[in-house]
């Protein structure tokens, strides 16, 4: 335990980080103990409230998992549309040409300006008026569409950093060779920039997860977290049991696609000389570069 | 110098194979083949609750269940789609579903958009309370009152509008939401359909621990919601509902659904034709 | 074809209002929380730095909206906390702050800390020369150039704060949203127009922050 922040800690502040120690622990388990104790009271703690969870396997097979299935099914179905969309609009904010640039520019900052729950229920409300698809589909669509729309413009803009921060040699190099505008991108900046955008794009991934939980709360989307009022209409109303229960199946996607951006990042950092870009578009997209000074 | 095309074509394939399936989903008539697609709740027990082994389960249901029959399905050719408050004309104008059966109650601004067949049931806008609490007994004792109601649901409505516009009101996704208030004494009341309350009541688990206040504070007529225009329908729908009363179904399954909760239901209502 | 705007029929002013203000508490609470984070994530006691981690890694993972809801059902309804609000609206209002606050502080703290990690060494080693202690060190010494390190971040993380607010009409908070989904539903043929309006309605109260953050990001930057 060493950091440049404070000197490594002598015999006196030892005894005091002790002290310290057991005050927070005695403050937070106070906060726990209050909490619980409340909850108990109000029968909250009850066996019957949180067991079907574990002793009734049906919980999960008719609700848990099927939403768990649309969620990721919004999620992955976004990212994959969105990924491509995304690239376009980057490569054509960095277009030669005042007339891609600029209309270009406009819609990325158009509809990242814009939050995400209202392109939904806009996409919704066209797909009801416009279309005829079919109500089992219409909030699965609703979802991914406002998903892909915003999360295009986000990824557009991870892309133009990218290519942005590969060295200027890279581009020269490849006009000098002859290569057309088009050849230079496809062949030379972008396999370059995505590598460095990978850990960004995958932090891009736990966002779109988290905010299919919008569509199921707002538009009917049968997903994980709209699946509560199914499973507390039929246990006794235990709602935060529920709620607690798919909070924790949230996390554990979420913790282990961050995971999977940090090991990414680890990576590409020690196999290229160039770091990972850090674009936070927005939170969630954010990651830390180096412990250089936080030390722990 | 190799050219790294692959994995972008790649990418860009399976893009396009998704979104081609994704496309391809749905269809849109209300019977596909020899089956009949049929709306109702899958969040109301005692109504419609889709249980824990996928099945369904209620008054709702089994309402649905026989007007099929008469119409010429057996049980198993029953598709059941959820069908969300929101949701109802939606589904019927887009031929998603045949008919909804889903506490449907019949009003003006809906009979714009859809025929109703029924009704099938009279329910009252009510009040589910404590089991031990007795300070509610007329609807003015309402606006000293924290209440509880579904967002965007005609109950919360009306009590805004004429029933207690002074009383304190809070709009939840659902019917749950609002009874782990009750259950935790934030609020005083839940209402919305005495059927609904009578539902939740009678569970197992919540047995002595909620009742209905009793008060009879409108009047729902439920009806099964069909495409507008379409009479011949909407006359064999009604022909069924007639038999069931008459045939002694409608009281049988009244009283297997809403018996535990002690709710003192209406009699079967007269098909409006 | 904006007409509906004129019938009186909607509280537009008032919904943008609760959104606005909504997110200018929730910014404030945010950055109290997210600098107190970050401040126990580098602190010296292990358990401040363990709960600091573990707050920030569950937290980030969530969705706003099982917080948001977390906070209605978990705080309001089961322990009995008001927040002091009397009505519900009014307690719908605060506990969203609250949720907001508790859920951007971590992206706050996450800014904060690569902003700390910009700050030289050597600048917290010459002022432990100079014998300040870890307080002193980080308030005195490294807060405030890590505060103007990330002026940018941290506009992103307001702006998408104020973009999250619409989130806090799944706990009823009166806020846009809520009156978007109504007005969606009741002005069918004027759906564009609804969305132009709304949409218009963010872009006026995101675009000046950002904005004004760029320009201050620039101001305030530490040369090197």
């Amino acid at each position: 335990m060493s950091s440049v922040l404070y000197d490594t800690p002598g015999p006196r502040a030892k005894r005091r980080n002790v002290v310290y120690t057991i005050g927070f622990l005695a403050v937070l388990g106070l906060a726990a103990w209050w909490m619980l104790s409340a909850m108990a009271d109000k029968n909250q703690l009850a066996v019957e409230k949180w067991s079907p969870f574990v002793t009734d396997s049906r919980v999960w097979t008719t609700y848990l998992l099927p939403g768990l299935t649309e969620t990721l099914k919004a999620a992955v179905l976004s990212i994959l549309i969105a990924l491509p969309l995304g690239a376009l609009l980057g490569i054509g904010r960095l277009s030669d040409h005042r007339w891609v640039r600029v209309p270009v520019g406009t819609v990325v900052e158009f509809f990242r300006a814009i939050p995400v729950l209202l392109l939904m229920m806009f996409a919704s409300g066209i797909y009801r008026e416009y279309t005829t698809i079919s109500s089992d589909f219409r909030p699965l669509y609703a979802v991914v569409t406002g998903l892909v729309l915003y999360n295009a413009s986000v990824i557009a803009e991870v892309v133009r950093a990218g290519v942005l921060s590969l060295p200027r040699g890279q581009g020269d190099a490849a006009e000098a060779l002859g290569m057309r505008k088009g050849q230079t991108m496809m062949y030379v900046l972008l396999p370059q920039a995505v590598t460095v955008m990978l850990p960004a794009l995958v932090s891009q991934l736990v966002v779109i997860v988290k905010d299919t939980a919008l569509g199921g709360a707002m538009l009917g989307f049968t997903e994980l977290l709209s699946q509560n009022r199914q499973i507390t209409a039929n246990y006794g109303a235990n709602t935060i049991a529920t709620f607690t229960v798919i909070a924790l199946i949230f996390i554990v996607i979420n913790a282990l696609l961050t995971h999977l951006a940090g090991r990414l990042e680890r990576r590409l950092r020690q196999g290229k000389k160039s770091a990972a870009v850090n674009i936070p578009a927005q939170p969630g997209a954010t990651e830390v570069k180096s412990d250089a000074i936080s030390g722990a | 110098m190799k050219l790294r095309r692959t994995p972008a074509a790649a990418a860009a394939a399976v893009v396009l194979a998704l979104t081609a399936t994704a496309c391809g989903g749905g269809s849109d008539s209300g019977s596909n083949g020899d089956k009949i697609n049929v709306g109702i709740k899958f969040d109301q027990p005692g109504l419609g609750l889709k249980t824990p082994d996928g099945k369904y389960a209620g008054f709702d249901v089994d309402v649905a269940r026989y007007v099929a029959k008469e119409l010429g399905y057996a049980e198993d050719k029953i598709n059941f789609k959820q069908a969300p408050s929101a949701e109802r004309e939606n589904l019927i104008k887009n031929g998603d579903v045949k008919f909804v059966v889903a506490s449907y109650s019949i009003n003006d601004k809906r009979k714009k958009e859809v025929d109703f067949a029924g009704p099938y049931f009279l329910a009252h806008q009510d009040l589910l309370v404590r089991a031990d609490d007795s300070s509610i007994t007329k609807v003015e004792d309402l606006n000293s009152k924290k209440l509880c109601s579904v967002t965007g649901s005609t109950s919360a409505q009306n009590v805004k509008d004429k029933l207690a516009p002074k009383a304190d009101l809070q709009q939840l996704g659902g019917y749950s939401e609002c009874l782990t208030g009750l259950e935790n004494k934030a609020v005083d009341a839940l209402t919305t359909d005495d059927s609904i309350l009578a539902g939740y009541a009678s569970q197992k688990e919540h047995a002595g621990k909620f009742k209905l206040a009793g008060l009879r504070m409108s009047d729902e007529k439920y009806g099964i919601g069909v495409k507008k225009g379409d009479d011949d329908l909407r006359g064999k729908i009604n022909k069924a509902l007639e038999k069931m009363v008459s045939d002694g179904t409608w009281e049988k399954l009244v009283k297997q659904h809403f018996g535990p909760s002690g709710y003192k239901y209406e009699p079967a209502p007269k098909v409006e034709n | 074809m904006f007409d509906f705007l004129d019938s009186g029929q909607y509280d537009l002013l008032g919904a943008f209002w609760v959104t606005a203000k909504l997110a200018l508490y929730s910014a404030i609470g945010s950055l109290i929380w997210g600098t107190a984070l970050v401040g126990m994530r580098v602190s010296p006691v292990p358990a401040m730095r363990a709960f600091g981690t573990a707050y920030v890694n569950l937290v980030r993972n969530t969705p706003l909206t099982v917080v948001l809801v977390a906070c209605s059902f978990g705080l309001n309804q089961t322990l009995g906390i008001t927040l002091g609000g009397g009505s519900f609206e009014d307690i719908g209002f605060r506990l969203a702050v609250l949720g907001l606050s508790a859920y951007t502080g971590t992206f706050v703290c996450e800014a904060l800390r690569s902003g700390i990690n910009t700050v030289p060494p050597g600048q917290a080693e010459a002022a432990r020369a100079l014998g300040l202690n870890f307080t002193q060190v980080l308030t005195l010494v490294v807060f405030p150039q890590a505060f103007r390190a990330v002026v940018t971040p941290l506009a992103n993380v307001l702006i998408a704060l104020t973009k999250n607010t619409t989130v806090a009409s799944a706990i009823s908070a009166a806020e846009a949203a809520v009156l978007m989904k109504e007005m969606v539903e009741n002005e069918a043929d004027a759906l564009f127009a609804v969305f132009a309006v709304f949409a218009f309605g963010f872009i006026l109260l995101t675009l000046p922050t950002g904005l004004l953050l760029g320009w201050a990001a620039k101001r305030l930057a530490v040369k090197r």
